[in-house]
């Protein structure tokens, strides 16, 4: 069975019903696993203290906010080219998520970064190129609200999606640029870079990375499946009024 | 059973928070349009007699 | 293809909001930043090369949406469209009016206020090198957004979140430039930076425009 046969909002809600609350339930177990072993049973790092439990957050929410926008250009693609409309949907449902994802990246990196720096918060490149991204994403979710066709605002969040990816790239090293000049690494202990690869802060690192994608995944399928009704209630709401 | 987060304690407790608190808002955020949207259709499709499931693509 | 131009620049010219405008926000902005951030030489002089090009972006900003909505709204976008000429033609025609109508005058008037910004002496030559490199960039890029945005009411402000951030790369290495520039180290890397995505800008953006064109039109 081709993977594309989900693209049927049909069948993507029939087997979204089913997978969500398998989806939601290891999310939730990992989330708790990873965030009270990190929290509790974890040692101070020698540098940074009791901060460094701040990664088990930091990190993995950094990750999906980038993964998110991934997922979002892929499912743009895919919409462009083969019109499935749970494809747009998708995207559309991902987009508050990396949104939310960014936002909790930013806070746990400003808060990280304030004993170190001093400051609530600092032009790290890391941090503002986060902040990019936080725009591009209001931008898109903007973008969508704004348009009142739904295939319209489809195609178009689609091409934004598109072109605003290869901008953030450009971005993030433009970024790096600007604060510390290209090729040039700063001796000062960035945010994040600590790499506490020690057992200790892998193992349930590596859980609260796996709990952070699974929620993802639960929120967008929560989330496509309201954009998938969303859009057959616009449908019969039209059909009355022509009618 | 809360570990000494020494000088680090409102760094640290006020990441937590944060963290929950923007994701208990998505959630609900998500909950909620959900929950609506759901209704909403129920009503659209009782008025228009359309039996369930029926999907018009 | 050049009746096109033609049309569009006597256009600019003859609306009045068109052409002036963006020189007189670049100007006021020179004249609003020292108030604000007080004359000393120094701190002046130092935030200049930043100041000029934020406030180039911005300027730049303000007649993006003039770009095809006129044309959109009554009717002659349609027209264009069936036209011989492809649409990613008539996109890259009208972001070069617009920058012959905005970017170009920036960079030439950009001199005059360096100097009540207290730019540094061989900062003057780099700040027109990069203005002239750099704005073409914020023209295509402002007409992609323009496109985007053709069908929306009252689309300016979403439009200007759509663009802005599309601008930090060229906001960086042209401040960048100019900053270099007014310290004497070298300014080949962002120059070449900063060309190359305006290059890649104006190669590869009308496609992306015409897209959002062909959407907005159907």
């Amino acid at each position: 069975m081709s993977l594309w046969e989900y693209a049927n909002p049909k069948k993507f809600m029939q087997v979204s019903a089913r997978v969500l609350p398998v989806v939601i339930g290891l999310a939730a177990v990992s989330l708790c696993v990873g965030l009270i072993w990190g929290f509790f049973l974890t040692p101070d790092d020698f540098r940074q203290g009791s901060t460094v439990k701040i990664i088990f957050i930091h990190v993995p929410t950094a990750m999906m906010a980038i993964n998110a926008w991934v997922m979002m250009l892929v499912a743009s693609l895919i919409w462009l080219v083969r019109r499935h409309h749970v494809s747009a949907l998708a995207a559309r449902a991902a987009a508050p998520v990396g949104l939310t994802f960014t936002a909790i990246a930013l806070v746990t990196g400003a808060l990280w970064g304030q004993p170190m720096w001093g400051t609530w918060w600092a032009w790290d490149p890391r941090l503002t190129a986060f902040l990019i991204l936080a725009l591009f994403y209001l931008g898109y979710i903007a973008l969508w609200q704004a348009v009142d066709d739904p295939d319209t605002a489809a195609d178009l969040t689609a091409v934004l999606c598109m072109v605003g990816s290869v901008f953030a790239v450009l971005s993030r090293y433009a970024v790096k640029f600007w604060n510390q000049g290209l090729h040039q690494d700063s001796t000062i202990l960035k945010v994040g870079e600590a790499d506490p690869i020690a057992p200790a802060y892998y193992v349930p690192l590596v859980v609260c990375i796996v709990g952070f994608v699974l929620l993802f995944v639960a929120l967008v399928l929560l989330r496509t499946r309201t954009e998938i009704r969303a859009r057959r209630l616009s449908a019969l709401l039209a059909r009355e009024r022509l009618a | 059973m809360m570990p000494d987060l020494g000088r680090y304690a409102v760094a640290v407790l006020s990441s937590y928070g944060a963290t929950l608190a923007l994701l208990a808002g998505l959630v609900a955020l998500t909950l909620w349009q959900g929950r609506r949207v759901k209704r909403q259709l129920a009503e659209v499709e009782a008025r228009q007699g359309q039996s369930q499931g029926k999907h018009d693509g | 293809m050049t009746a096109l131009l033609i049309r569009d620049l006597r256009l600019a010219f003859r609306a009045g909001g068109g052409f002036g405008l963006g020189l007189a926000f670049f100007l006021l902005l020179a004249v609003l930043v020292p108030l604000g951030v007080g004359p000393e030489g120094a701190t002046l002089a130092r935030i200049a090369p930043g100041i000029l090009w934020v406030g180039a972006l911005l300027a730049c900003l303000l007649s993006l949406d003039r770009i095809f909505a006129l044309d959109f709204e009554d009717g002659s976008l349609d027209l264009l469209a069936t036209s011989p000429i492809p649409l990613e033609g008539v996109v890259a025609i009208k972001a070069l009016a617009h920058w012959l109508v905005t970017g170009l005058p920036l960079t030439l008037a950009a001199p005059v206020l360096g100097v009540l910004l207290n730019l540094p002496e061989p900062a003057y030559l780099w700040l027109v090198a990069s203005l002239a490199v750099g704005t073409p960039a914020l023209s295509v890029i402002g007409a992609f957004g323009a496109a985007l945005t053709v069908g929306i009411k009252r689309g300016g402000l979403l439009l200007s979140l759509l663009v802005l951030p599309l601008y930090v790369p060229t906001l960086i290495f042209g401040a960048e430039v100019v900053k270099r520039g007014a310290t004497g180290a070298g300014v080949s890397v962002p120059l070449l930076l900063l060309a190359g995505i305006t290059a890649g800008a104006v190669a590869l953006l009308p496609f992306a425009a015409a897209a959002a064109l062909r959407v907005n039109l159907r």
